[in-house]
C-alpha cells in the first residue's frame, strides 16, 4: 500500500475526478467507476437472466418433469446459451478490463465518450438479440451452424455486441498507453492488470473472428449475397467461440490472483513464471477452435491433432502452470502467518468463511479437477468420436465457464460490489454460504450431463424418449443434473438478490472503510515472515497437484479403453 | 502483490518445486499430444475425415440408385438395403429421418457416404455412443466395421429444428 500512496497525489490528468478508496487508500477514476458499475450491473442482469432460462431447460430435460414444449425448449436454449456465455460474460469482462486498467495503476479512463458508445453498442445489440429470440424468429441455437438461418437483426444484434466489446477493449488499451505516457506507475504492470491485458488480446482476435462470420452470414439472411459454406462457418465460428473461452480463462485466472492477494496476502512466488504462463494463452489458443470440428467433414487428421496439440497443450501447459502459482503463493503466505502444521495444516485457516475467497478457491477447484480434465480428454481428437454432441460436452464446460469463470467473477463482485457503490454487502450470512450452493449445484449439474451424456445421450435435445434406448441410469443422471440445476438456480438467484440488494439497500459507509469480509489472520504467537524464497515449502500444494495429475491420467485414460472398445471406425 | 506494481526485480527463472511442476507438466503435454498420431497408426477408432464435395440432388440421387440395387426389405415404409460385405452404402440425413435403413454383416467393414440434403445434422450411433458431424456439401465417407450383431438406433444430435428429437434411423447388424 505504501507503494502505492506515494502516486496517489493526483490523477495524470489535472482535470479528471477522482477518490480515494476510504477502505483501501486507492484512487478510484470516477469515469472509470461509472463503467464498471454500468457494466457490472448490466452483467448481472443477463446473467438473471439466463438462470431463469436454465432451470426451465434443466427441468425439461430431466425427462420426469419434461416442463417446456418443443419450440420453447430450443428458443430457450438459444436464449441461455447467449445470455449467459456471450452478455454475462463480456459485460462483466469489460468491467474487469476498466477496473484493471485504471485503479491498480492509478490512471484515469482514457475516454468515457468511448466507454459510453461501448456500452451502448453492446446494450442495444443484446437487446435486439434477445427479443427476436423470445419473439420465436431465432430458434438457431447460439452456434446458429448454416443452413439454419435466423432473422436478420439477430445476426446485426451479435455484431453490435462484439463491435461494442471491441471498443471497450479499444478504451482499456488507450487507458494503459495514456498510463504508461503520463507514469502513473513505475516498472511493469501488475499482474492482475497483465492478466486481463492477455485477455483482452485474445478478445481482439476472437472478436476479430466473430466479425469476419457474422458479417456474410448477416448479408446472406438480407437476401444480399450467397450463402457462406456451412464447414467455413463451422470453423470461423468456432474461432469466435472457443478463442472467447481463453479470454474466460484469462481473466478467471487473473481474479484467482486477485482474490488471493486480497483474501489472504498472497504474492506469486515467481512473477516471471505467471507472466509467461498469461503469454502462453496469447500465443497459443489461436486455432484451437479445431477441436470442435474433430469429428467434422473436410478437415484432415494432420489438421486436427497439429492444431490440439500445438495449439492446445501448451495453453493447457499455461493453465496447470497456473493451477500451481495459485495455490502455492496462497500456501506460502498462509505458511509465512504461521500456520505450519503438516502438509495441509494451513487449508484449515484459510478464510473460508470469506466468500470471494470461497469462491475462487471452489473455482479454482472445479474449474481444475472438472472442466480442465475433462475438456483436454474430449478435445482428443479420436476420444471425440464417443463424446461429439452428446451432453458430456455441457457437462465439461458448466465446470469451466460457469463452476469457473462464473463463480470467479461472483467471488469478485463479493469485492467490488461494496467498495464501488460505498454500501456494506447486505445479509453477509446468506453471502458466505452462496458459493459453496452455487458450486455444489453446478458440480451436480456437471456430473450429471457428463454421465448422461457418457450413456449417449444428446445435447440439445428436447425428448429422449423417440430413441426408446435410454435406460434408467441415463434417466438417474438426467436427474442429478435437474436437482443440481435446482441447487445452482436458487444460489443464482440469491447471489443476484444480494447484489442488487446491496447496491439498493445497504448501509453507505459514509468515508470510513468498509465491512471486510475477512482475510487469513496470523497464527497466535507466530510472527509473520516471508517465504519467498523457500522454494521447497509448498508441501501441500505439491500433494495437491499430484493428486491432480493422478486424476487426469486416469481419467485419459479411461477414455481410451471406452474409446478401443466401440466399432472400428475411420 | 497481484494487485500492485511488481518489485524491480521480478525477472527469476523457475526455481524448485515449481520449476518440477511446469517439467512435468510439459511431459504430460507431450505425452498426450503423442497419443494421438500414436492411435492415428496402431488405434483403431480415427476420424480421418474422408470426405468429397457433392450437390445435395447427387448425393439423393446415388442413394436412390444405391437403394434400388440392395433393397433386402422394409420397416415402417422405410426400405432396408444390405450393401455388398466390403462395398459402399449411402446413409442420407434430413429433416427429421436418416434414409435408408442399413443392413450390415458382423464382422464386415463398410464405406459409409454420409450427407445432408437440408441442415446439418448428428449421426450417433447408440448404444455405441459413435458420432460424426453430417453436413450439406460434403460427403463424408466413414470406414466402420459392424464388430458386433443386434439392432443399432442413430440418434441426431445436431440441432436441426423442431422435429430434431424425433429423427431416428437403424442399423441392423447380423
Ligand atoms: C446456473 C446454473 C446453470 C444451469 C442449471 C444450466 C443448465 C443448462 C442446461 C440444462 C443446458 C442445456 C443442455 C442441452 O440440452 O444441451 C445448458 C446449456 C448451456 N449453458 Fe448452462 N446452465 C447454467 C449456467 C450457465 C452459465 C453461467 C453459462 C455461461 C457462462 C452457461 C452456458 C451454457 C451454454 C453455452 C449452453 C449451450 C447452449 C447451446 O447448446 O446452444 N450456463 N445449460
Ligand atoms: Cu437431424
Ligand atoms: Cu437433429
Amino acid at each position: 500500500m505504501s507503494l502505492l500512496s506515494r502516486y496517489n497525489a493526483s490523477l495524470s490528468d489535472p482535470a479528471a475526478k477522482s477518490r480515494t478508496c476510504a477502505t483501501t487508500g486507492l484512487n478510484v477514476c470516477l469515469g472509470a467507476e461509472r463503467f464498471i458499475k454500468l457494466n457490472a450491473v448490466s452483467a448481472i442482469v443477463f446473467l438473471l437472466l439466463g438462470g431463469i432460462a436454465a432451470i426451465l431447460l434443466a427441468l425439461t430435460r430431466w425427462q420426469a418433469i419434461h416442463l417446456l414444449p418443443v419450440d420453447w425448449f430450443y428458443r430457450i436454449v438459444t436464449f441461455h446459451g447467449l445470455n449467459m456465455l456471450i452478455f454475462w460474460i463480456l459485460f462483466f469482462e469489460v468491467a474487469i478490463l476498466y477496473f484493471a486498467a485504471t485503479i491498480p495503476i492509478n490512471s484515469r479512463l482514457f475516454s468515457t465518450k468511448v466507454a459510453w458508445v461501448s456500452f451502448a453498442m453492446m446494450l442495444v445489440g443484446a437487446v435486439m438479440v434477445n427479443v427476436i429470440i423470445l419473439r420465436g424468429q431465432a430458434d438457431v441455437m447460439m452456434t446458429s451452424y448454416l443452413p439454419l438461418l435466423a432473422h436478420p437483426v439477430f445476426y446485426l444484434g451479435i455484431i453490435l455486441v462484439a463491435v461494442g466489446t471491441l471498443i471497450g477493449v479499444f478504451n482499456f488499451f488507450a487507458t494503459l498507453y495514456i498510463a504508461r505516457r503520463d507514469n502513473t506507475y513505475e516498472g511493469s504492470l501488475p499482474l492482475v492488470t497483465f492478466g486481463a491485458a492477455a485477455a483482452a488480446i485474445i478478445a481482439v482476435v476472437t472478436l476479430l473472428h466473430g466479425a469476419i462470420v457474422m458479417l456474410p452470414t448477416f448479408s446472406f439472411s438480407m437476401g444480399w449475397t450467397a450463402e457462406p459454406d456451412p464447414m467455413w462457418y463451422r470453423m470461423i465460428w468456432w474461432g469466435l467461440g472457443h478463442m472467447s473461452q481463453q479470454v474466460n480463462v484469462a481473466a478467471m485466472v487473473a481474479v484467482w490472483y486477485l482474490i488471493a492477494y486480497l483474501a489472504t496476502g498472497a504474492k506469486p512466488i515467481n512473477e516471471t513464471v505467471c507472466r509467461a504462463a498469461f503469454v502462453l494463452y496469447v500465443l497459443f489458443i489461436n486455432l484451437a477452435s479445431a477441436h470442435h470440428l474433430l469429428v467434422d467433414p473436410g478437415v484432415g487428421p494432420a489438421w486436427k491433432m497439429w492444431n490440439t496439440s500445438y495449439a492446445m497443450y501448451l495453453a493447457v501447459l499455461a493453465s496447470m502452470i497456473h493451477a500451481f502459482t495459485v495455490p502455492a503463493s496462497v500456501e506460502m503466505a498462509m505458511r509465512g502467518k504461521g500456520h505450519r502444521r503438516g502438509i495441509f495444516g494451513w487449508i484449515l485457516a484459510l478464510p473460508w468463511r470469506n466468500p470471494a475467497f470461497s469462491a475462487a478457491a471452489l473455482s479454482l477447484l472445479i474449474f481444475g479437477f472438472v472442466g480442465g480434465i475433462t475438456g483436454v480428454t474430449l478435445g482428443t481428437v479420436q476420444i471425440n468420436i464417443i463424446a461429439h454432441n452428446t451432453l458430456r460436452i455441457p457437462g465439461h464446460f458448466h465446470a469451466t465457464v460457469v463452476g469457473g469463470t462464473t463463480l470467479a467473477f461472483m467471488g469478485l463482485a463479493y469485492y467490488v460490489i461494496p467498495l464501488l457503490f460505498r454500501r456494506d454487502f447486505i445479509a453477509r450470512g446468506l453471502a458466505r454460504i452462496q458459493p459453496w450452493l452455487f458450486g455444489g449445484g453446478i458440480l451436480l449439474v456437471s456430473i450429471g450431463m457428463s454421465f448422461a451424456g457418457s450413456m449417449g445421450v444428446a445435447r440439445r435435445t428436447w425428448d429422449i424418449e423417440p430413441a426408446g434406448i435410454y435406460g434408467p441410469a441415463a434417466h438417474l443422471f438426467l436427474g442429478v443434473m435437474g436437482i443440481g440445476a435446482i441447487i445452482a438456480v436458487a444460489a443464482l438467484l440469491l447471489f443476484v438478490v444480494l447484489c442488487v440488494g446491496t447496491v439498493l439497500f445497504g448501509v453507505r459507509n459514509n468515508g470510513r472503510a468498509m465491512a471486510d469480509w475477512g482475510a487469513a489472520q496470523t497464527a497466535p504467537g507466530a510472527k509473520e515472515t516471508s517465504l519467498l524464497h523457500d522454494h521447497w515449502g509448498m508441501k501441500g500444494t505439491m500433494a495437491l497437484t499430484s493428486v491432480f495429475l493422478l486424476c487426469f491420467a486416469v481419467y485419459y485414460f479411461a477414455n481410451w479403453k471406452a474409446l478401443a472398445d466401440v466399432w472400428p471406425v475411420r | 502483490m497481484s494487485l500492485h506494481v511488481p518489485e524491480r526485480d521480478w525477472y527469476k527463472a523457475p526455481a524448485g518445486a515449481e520449476k518440477l511442476w511446469i517439467g512435468v507438466a510439459l511431459l504430460w503435454c507431450f505425452v498426450m499430444s503423442l497419443m494421438m498420431p500414436y492411435w492415428h497408426f496402431r488405434g483403431k477408432q480415427n476420424a480421418d475425415s474422408e470426405t468429397y464435395a457433392v450437390e445435395p440432388a447427387a448425393f439423393m440421387e446415388r442413394t436412390e440408385r444405391f437403394v434400388a440395387d440392395n433393397r433386402v426389405g422394409e420397416i415402417d415404409g422405410v426400405p432396408v438395403v444390405e450393401p455388398p460385405p466390403g462395398g459402399e452404402a449411402y446413409l442420407l440425413a434430413r429433416m427429421w429421418s436418416w434414409y435408408p435403413i442399413l443392413k450390415l454383416r458382423q464382422g464386415e467393414t463398410y464405406r459409409i457416404h454420409m450427407s445432408s440434403t437440408d441442415l446439418q445434422h448428428g449421426f450417433s450411433l447408440q448404444p455405441l455412443n459413435i458420432n460424426y458431424q453430417v453436413i450439406p456439401g460434403y460427403d463424408h465417407v466413414i470406414t466402420m466395421t459392424a464388430a458386433t450383431a443386434g439392432e443399432f438406433i442413430i440418434v441426431c444430435n445436431e440441432f436441426c429444428g423442431i422435429g430434431h428429437d424425433r429423427m431416428i434411423g437403424k442399423i441392423i447388424v447380423e
